[in-house]
C-alpha cells in the first residue's frame, strides 16, 4: 500500500515540476508568428502539391501574409473560392484569374502511331526518354509509361489502355502542373479552360519535317502552315515545323480545326457541327465576329 | 597476375570472331555522317548539297575545343545535309554522300610500309591528331587531343594503353593487335612523345595469349613500352580500373580525372588511329568493327568506312538471323540496343552484336532481397541498390551525397543481381539529373 502511495506521489511531483518548466519555457522562448498565417493555412486545401510555386500550403500562406499582396498568387487546387476567403482574411482584394486545366498535346494512339520497336527497360517515361526515341517512329510524342499519372495527387489523369495515351479528368484536374513537370517530353501544357470549357489546341509536339512526321504518325502536325493562314486572329504561330495556338488570342472559331489536313488540331467540348458545310461556314463567321466584339 | 582491386564480374566471354582475320568491307552506296560522333560540341558541316568530295576530305569542322572534325570516308557527291536516327535513338543532323568510285585525297600516304621515325615536336603531334579528328576508339569517343593537353598543375607520368577489350563478344582490338602490331606500338611511342613521358604500358587480358606474346616480342624494339598481362575481369577496360590494375593508383571521385594521378589512358584503336594520322596523314574515317552473335552465320571483323549502314555489315556476315531479339551497337555489357539497322557506323562503333530472342529477353524484376551482390560487384565501391532506389524516389540530394557521379555505368550490378532489378536504368536517370543539377549550380557561381 505504502509502495503504491510513494510511487503515485513521486510521479505526481515530477509531473508538476515538468509542467512548470514547460510553461515557463513556452512563455520565455515563444516566437511570434502572425496569427493570420495560421488562419490562411486553415482555409487552404492542404494538398501540399506545390502547384502555387511555394513549398506546400504553409509556405504559400506565409508568402501571402508576408508580401501583403495577392498579385500573381493562386492556389490552383482551391481556385477562386479559396482565394476569395484568403483575401477576406487579409483584407485584400482577390484578383480574378482564369481557370486552367492540363492538356495532353499528343494524339498518337496505337492506331495512329504504329509501334516499330518494343521497350523492355524499367517502366518509366523518364528512363525510356533517356534511352531512345521511344517505341514508335515519333521521337517527340507520348511514351505511355504514365509518369504523369504517378505525379498526379488528385487522381485526375489516367492512361487509356486502348489509345495508350493519358487522359485528363477536367473536373478533378486542379492545374497544379505536377504532370507537366513530370513529363520528360513536355507534352502536357497547362492551358486556360476556355469559355464554357471549350478550347482549341494543336495536339502534337513533333518538330520533325513534315515527311518524317507523316511517316511516323497519321495525326501529327506536319508544319504545313494552313492553320496559320486561315486564322483570322493571328493566334497561330509556326516554329520548327510545329504550329502552336496562343490561348490568349484564340477566339475558338474552329477554322483551323477544319483546315488541318492531318486532324492534328482538336476542338474540345464543342457541340457537333451542323452537317451543311455552307451553314457551318456562316455560323463560324458569326461566332467569330461576336467573339471579336 | 594483376587486376583491379574493387569489385568486378566475369561474364561469359563468347569471343566468337577472335580467329577471324580483318576483312575489308565493300563500299556502301550511300554513306551517312552524323555531326555528333564524339563527346562535346557537335561538328559544323562545311559542305552543301552538290559538293564533290574525295576520300579524306574534311566535311565538318570541330564545333569547339572539346570537339572533333569529321572526314568523308568515300568519294562522291553530297546528297543532302539532313538528319538520321543514330545510335542514341534520336534524329540528329547528318551529311549524306552518294558514293561514286574510290578517289582518295593526294595528301594521304596509302603505302603499307611502316614509318617509325618522325622529327615532329610534341606540339606538332598533338596538332596533327586534332586536325585528323581522332577520338577515343573504345566507345566513349572523347576527343584525343583534349586528353593530351593536361590542365595546368597536372603532369603526365605515363601512358597506359587499353588493349583489354573486356566486353564479351568483341574482338576488334584483339585482331588489331595481332595484325597491326608494329603500327600500334609506333602509335604508342607517338602518344608518349606527345605528353613528354618515357614510360608506356599496354594492358592486355590473358584471354588473348597470342596478342600478349606477339606484342611482348615486338615491344622489345620500342624503349619504354611494357606489356602488362592482366587477369580477365570486367570492367577492366574502364579507365579508372585499368589505372588501378596497371600502376596501382586510384583516381579520386569526380571532378578528378586520370591525369590527376599522372596517367593518360588511350585505347589500342586510338593508338593505331594516331599512327595513321601522324605518319600517314590519314584522317580518321575507317575503323575495325566486330559483327557477331550466337545465331549469326559468319561472325567477322570488318575494316569499315564510317557512314556505312549497319545492315550492310550484317549482310556481309551472313544476314540477319531469324531469331534476332535485339541488335546492339557495341558490346553486350555497355552497348545500346538500336532502333533500326540503318544506323551508320560512327567513330565509336566497336561492334554490332545480334542477340537472339533468348539472350535478349529481360527477366521480370523481383523485389530486392538485400543480398548485396551488387555492392560486391561494383568496381567503384558504390551501393548500386541504394542509388537505384533513391533515384526512383527522386531523392536527388541524397543520391548526390552517395556519389552517384562516380558510377561508370558498367552494368556489373545489374548483371549480378539475382532479382533482375533494372538498377542501372535508374542510376543512369539519377546520374543524368544530378549532372544537370551540378552544371546549373556551377553556372550560377
Amino acid at each position: 500500500m505504502n509502495l503504491i502511495l510513494v510511487a503515485v506521489i513521486s510521479l505526481g511531483v515530477i509531473g508538476l515540476i515538468s509542467a512548470v518548466v514547460l510553461f515557463v519555457a513556452s512563455k520565455k522562448f515563444a516566437v511570434y508568428e502572425d496569427p493570420r498565417i495560421g488562419e490562411v493555412a486553415e482555409v487552404l486545401p492542404q494538398a501540399n502539391c506545390g502547384g502555387c510555386g511555394y513549398p506546400g500550403c504553409s509556405g504559400f500562406a506565409e508568402a501571402c501574409v508576408k508580401t501583403g499582396s495577392l498579385e500573381g498568387k493562386l492556389c490552383p487546387v482551391g481556385g477562386q473560392p479559396v482565394m476569395a476567403r484568403v483575401a477576406a482574411i487579409l483584407g485584400l482584394e482577390s484578383t480574378a484569374t482564369e481557370p486552367k486545366v492540363a492538356v495532353v498535346r499528343c494524339n498518337g494512339s496505337c492506331e495512329h502511331r504504329p509501334h516499330v520497336t518494343s521497350y523492355d527497360g524499367a517502366h518509366s517515361c523518364a528512363i525510356m526518354n533517356s534511352t531512345y526515341g521511344g517505341e514508335t517512329g515519333c521521337t517527340f510524342g507520348c511514351l505511355g509509361c504514365g509518369d504523369c499519372v504517378d505525379a498526379c495527387q488528385f487522381n485526375a489523369i489516367h492512361m487509356n489502355p486502348e489509345t495508350g495515351l493519358p487522359e485528363v479528368d477536367e473536373n478533378a484536374c486542379t492545374a497544379c502542373g505536377a504532370c507537366a513537370k513530370a513529363c520528360p517530353r513536355h507534352i502536357i501544357e497547362i492551358r486556360p479552360k476556355g469559355k464554357n470549357n471549350r478550347r482549341v489546341y494543336v495536339s502534337c509536339v513533333n518538330k520533325d519535317k513534315g515527311a518524317v512526321t507523316r511517316k511516323a504518325c497519321s495525326v501529327g502536325c506536319i508544319g504545313c502552315g494552313k492553320c496559320v493562314k486561315v486564322c483570322p486572329f493571328e493566334a497561330i504561330t509556326l516554329e520548327n515545323n510545329l504550329a502552336y495556338i496562343d490561348p490568349a488570342k484564340c477566339k475558338s472559331c474552329r477554322k483551323c480545326e477544319q483546315e488541318c489536313p492531318q486532324g492534328a488540331i482538336l476542338a474540345i467540348n464543342f457541340p457537333p457541327r451542323k452537317p451543311k458545310t455552307e451553314a457551318t461556314a456562316e455560323t463560324v463567321k458569326e461566332t467569330a465576329s461576336t467573339a471579336e466584339a | 597476375m594483376k587486376t583491379f582491386r574493387i569489385g568486378g564480374v566475369h561474364p561469359a566471354e563468347n569471343k566468337l570472331s577472335a580467329g577471324k582475320a580483318i576483312e575489308v568491307l565493300a563500299l556502301p552506296k550511300q554513306a551517312v555522317f552524323p555531326l555528333s560522333q564524339h563527346i562535346g560540341a557537335p561538328a559544323v558541316a562545311i559542305v552543301k548539297k552538290g559538293d564533290k568530295v574525295k576520300v579524306g576530305t574534311k566535311i565538318a569542322e570541330a564545333g569547339g575545343f572539346v570537339s572533333a572534325p569529321i572526314f568523308s570516308s568515300v568519294s562522291g557527291t553530297v546528297n543532302k545535309v539532313d538528319s538520321v536516327i543514330d545510335a542514341s535513338g534520336y534524329r540528329k543532323p547528318a551529311i549524306y554522300i552518294d558514293v561514286e568510285g574510290d578517289d582518295w585525297e593526294e595528301t594521304i600516304d596509302r603505302s603499307v610500309e611502316l614509318v617509325k621515325e618522325t622529327s615532329l615536336t610534341p606540339e606538332e603531334i598533338v596538332a596533327k591528331i586534332k586536325e585528323a579528328g581522332v577520338v577515343g576508339m573504345g566507345g566513349a569517343c572523347f576527343p584525343t587531343h583534349v586528353k593530351l593537353c593536361p590542365p595546368p598543375g597536372c603532369k603526365a607520368e605515363c601512358v597506359i594503353i587499353n588493349g583489354v577489350e573486356c566486353e564479351p563478344y568483341l574482338t576488334a582490338d584483339h585482331r588489331l593487335m595481332l595484325e597491326k602490331t608494329e603500327e600500334v606500338l609506333v602509335g604508342v611511342s607517338l602518344l608518349m612523345k606527345a605528353v613528354k613521358v618515357s614510360t608506356g604500358y599496354i594492358g592486355i587480358e590473358n584471354n588473348k595469349p597470342d596478342a600478349i606474346r606477339l606484342m611482348t616480342e615486338k615491344a622489345k624494339n620500342y624503349p619504354g613500352i611494357e606489356i602488362v598481362p592482366l587477369k580477365v575481369k570486367y570492367p577492366q577496360g574502364g579507365e579508372k580500373q585499368l589505372i588501378d590494375a596497371v600502376i596501382r593508383r586510384q583516381v579520386p571521385a569526380p571532378p578528378a580525372i586520370p591525369i590527376n594521378v599522372g596517367a593518360v589512358v588511350q585505347n589500342v584503336g586510338t593508338a593505331y588511329a594516331v599512327y595513321e594520322a601522324v605518319m600517314k596523314n590519314k584522317p580518321l574515317f575507317e575503323r575495325i568493327v566486330t559483327v557477331t552473335g550466337k545465331s549469326l552465320k559468319n561472325p567477322s571483323n570488318f575494316l569499315t568506312r564510317m557512314g556505312t549502314p549497319m545492315s550492310q555489315l550484317i549482310d556481309a556476315a551472313g544476314g540477319l538471323p531469324e531469331d534476332t531479339g535485339k541488335v546492339i551497337g557495341g558490346g553486350p555489357m555497355m552497348g545500346k540496343a538500336l532502333a533500326n539497322t540503318e544506323v551508320p557506323i560512327c567513330k565509336g562503333s566497336s561492334g554490332v552484336l545480334l542477340m537472339n530472342d533468348k539472350e535478349a529477353a529481360r527477366s521480370e524484376a523481383q523485389p530486392c532481397i538485400r543480398c548485396a551482390k551488387c555492392v560486391s560487384a561494383c568496381p567503384m565501391g558504390l551501393e548500386p541498390f541504394l542509388l537505384a532506389t533513391l533515384s526512383a524516389h527522386k531523392e536527388w540530394e541524397r543520391v548526390e551525397k552517395e556519389d552517384i557521379m562516380s558510377c561508370i555505368e558498367c552494368g556489373s550490378c545489374q548483371f549480378t543481381c539475382p532479382a533482375h532489378r533494372p538498377m542501372l536504368d535508374y542510376i543512369r536517370l539519377g546520374k543524368g539529373t544530378v549532372g544537370g543539377i551540378i552544371r546549373a549550380r556551377n553556372a550560377k557561381k
